[in-house]
């Protein structure tokens, strides 16, 4: 199992994967195979693989410690960077497609649908994230103050969750689901941390456990 | 193709589409034609047991209509792939694959409540009881997107009439039909069923306002809302309530579904109004399907000539 997760191929393959819904996406554009309103299509599609994306990064951890698999570390950033690309096609079919590049309804649709501001507030905490997720910016940073600089991917999973329950007319089953997801991968950190710190506390102090966002 | 017809042939007499098409794969399909045609009659009853809910039977002598917009028709594939009907699922898909098995025969309607003359109706009765005339109306959703519709029906007002309603009545209550053993997927909904809407009466009289059987000339697809139901042209899509079983005239204003679901969101008028925005977006724009850039939503769905003297003296801000 290790020497496969270490592999440069299964790397490869991951990324594959998880390119495949973009591709999905292009080759139905170009057979004109994205029904009869294809913007809602593609807001709908993108949306829902950043949060796909985002619950996938958030369990590498948790899988890590419960599979005992350290090497799915691997693959973290890429799904996390995956995350970030579909809401980059997300945001722009939003102000490209759909707004048509209109930047006042935009900042008035920020402005005044809270759908939207918490929407928007989710992407935009995505940014520093993509930004600094390389190796250099990790030695740049300190380990201790990225990690906290990377923290923002729950609050940015939370603004998620949030902004697709509160655009569902009725039926709550998806945006459910995800909540669901995430609030069971932010009680485990909740959970690490709390049993961390009793640990800290407690007479006969165990070896530090390795530092996790 | 056009097929001439008396205007009086039963609509149960009428071959449904799918069946005539299979029809003419069987005649290809067979040496002896002469002995396919012969025993044609019989294996068409027993095919038709199970392709009657896919059907669509063309609708012939439809007169042309005033009313009808000159704007391009939205493609009937949209038109029956991109659809709200909760019964069969909250997904714009789910009801042209969930909705193909629906059971809309026998089917009757019943007219009821303040009124001289209530009755049943069965499809035959309703078909019969007014001249049908193709009206090609703008058909505008309250999620900001539309679509052009050539509906066939004649004015609700002809049924309503006929029922002779009484100095009491006031409103006018519909209720479609509703059986979860046929529409599993309502319960993940999120509103209750049966969908109920309701019209004041004169809104309901309104020569515009329509009782629908069919669009591009044929009956009414199941996810549509076959067999009959009612198109407002000047109200957001919802008001425009399929499949229905009940028209009852009422005193006070009916309970509407969508109005109990959220109060705040959907009012009981539901006038089309792009200067009162839905709390969670604009109804400034909208999207016609086929079309890249929103286009301005008109007031009353650009029906105002007809229709803004309904709601004179109305705070229409607050009646929403």
């Amino acid at each position: 199992m290790n020497s496969i997760l270490v592999s440069r191929w299964t790397k490869v393959f991951v990324f594959i994967l998880c390119a495949m819904p973009a591709a999905q996406l292009l080759w139905r554009a170009l057979h004109d195979d994205l029904g009869p309103n294809p913007i809602e299509l593609i807001t709908h599609f993108t949306g829902d693989f950043i949060l796909i994306f985002l619950v996938l990064t958030l369990s590498i951890t948790p899988a890590r410690k419960i599979l005992h698999q350290p090497e799915l570390i691997r693959f973290r950033r890429m799904l996390g960077l995956f995350a970030f690309f579909y809401a980059c096609l997300h945001f722009s079919t939003w102000i490209g497609l759909d707004k048509f590049f209109d930047l006042r309804e935009m900042l008035h649709d920020v402005r005044k649908r809270p759908f939207i501001t918490v929407g928007f507030t989710g992407f935009v905490l995505l940014i520093p994230l993509a930004l600094t997720s390389t190796a250099g910016w990790i030695r740049r940073l300190g380990g201790k103050r990225w990690l906290a600089l990377h923290r923002l991917i729950y609050a940015s999973a939370v603004a998620g969750v949030i902004h697709y329950w509160w655009l569902v007319k009725s039926d709550i089953r998806k945006p459910v689901m995800y909540a669901a997801l995430v609030s069971l991968l932010l009680v485990y950190r909740v959970a690490t941390w709390l049993r961390r710190r009793r640990a800290r506390s407690s007479p006969r102090p165990r070896v530090p456990v390795e530092a996790q966002a | 193709m056009l097929v001439k017809r008396a205007a009086d042939i039963p609509y149960s007499e009428v071959t449904p589409k799918s069946l005539y098409l299979n029809r003419r794969k069987f005649l290809k399909q067979t040496t002896t034609a002469a002995a396919a045609l012969a025993s044609g009659g019989s294996l068409l009853t027993l095919l038709s047991a199970r392709r009657e809910a896919l059907a669509t039977t063309k609708l012939g002598n439809l007169a042309k209509s005033p009313f009808s917009t000159s704007e391009k028709a939205t493609p009937y594939d949209d038109v029956t792939h991109y659809n709200n009907f909760y019964e069969f699922g909250t997904d714009k898909s789910d009801p042209a694959k969930n909705a193909t098995n629906f059971r809309t025969s026998p089917w009757t309607v019943k007219v009821s409540g303040e009124c001289a003359k209530p009755g049943d109706y069965s499809m035959d009765d309703l078909l019969k009881l007014a001249p049908l005339e193709e009206r090609i109306y703008r058909h505008r959703c309250v999620e900001a997107w539309s679509i052009v519709v050539p509906w066939v029906g004649y004015s609700l007002s002809a049924v309503l009439q006929r029922a002779e309603p009484t100095p009491k009545a006031k409103f006018v209550a519909f209720e479609s039909y509703f059986n979860s053993s046929q529409m599993p997927q309502a319960r993940w909904a999120g509103i209750s069923f049966p969908y109920v809407e309701g019209l004041r009466l004169d809104e309901a009289m309104h020569p515009l306002t329509l009782l629908c059987v069919g669009m591009y000339g044929e009956t009414l697809p199941n996810q549509d809302g076959a067999p009959v139901r009612i198109v407002i042209p000047w109200k957001y899509g919802f008001k425009s309530i399929k499949s229905i079983v009940k028209i009852k005239l009422v005193k006070s204003q009916p309970p509407t579904t969508w109005n109990m679901a959220s109060s705040v969101e959907y009012g009981f008028y539901s006038n089309v109004n792009p200067n009162v925005d839905h709390p969670r977006w604009s109804q400034a724009k909208e999207r016609r399907l086929g079309e890249f850039l929103r286009r301005p939503t008109l007031m009353f769905n650009g029906y105002g000539d007809q229709v803004a003297h309904l709601y004179d003296g109305m705070d229409l801000k607050k009646y929403f």
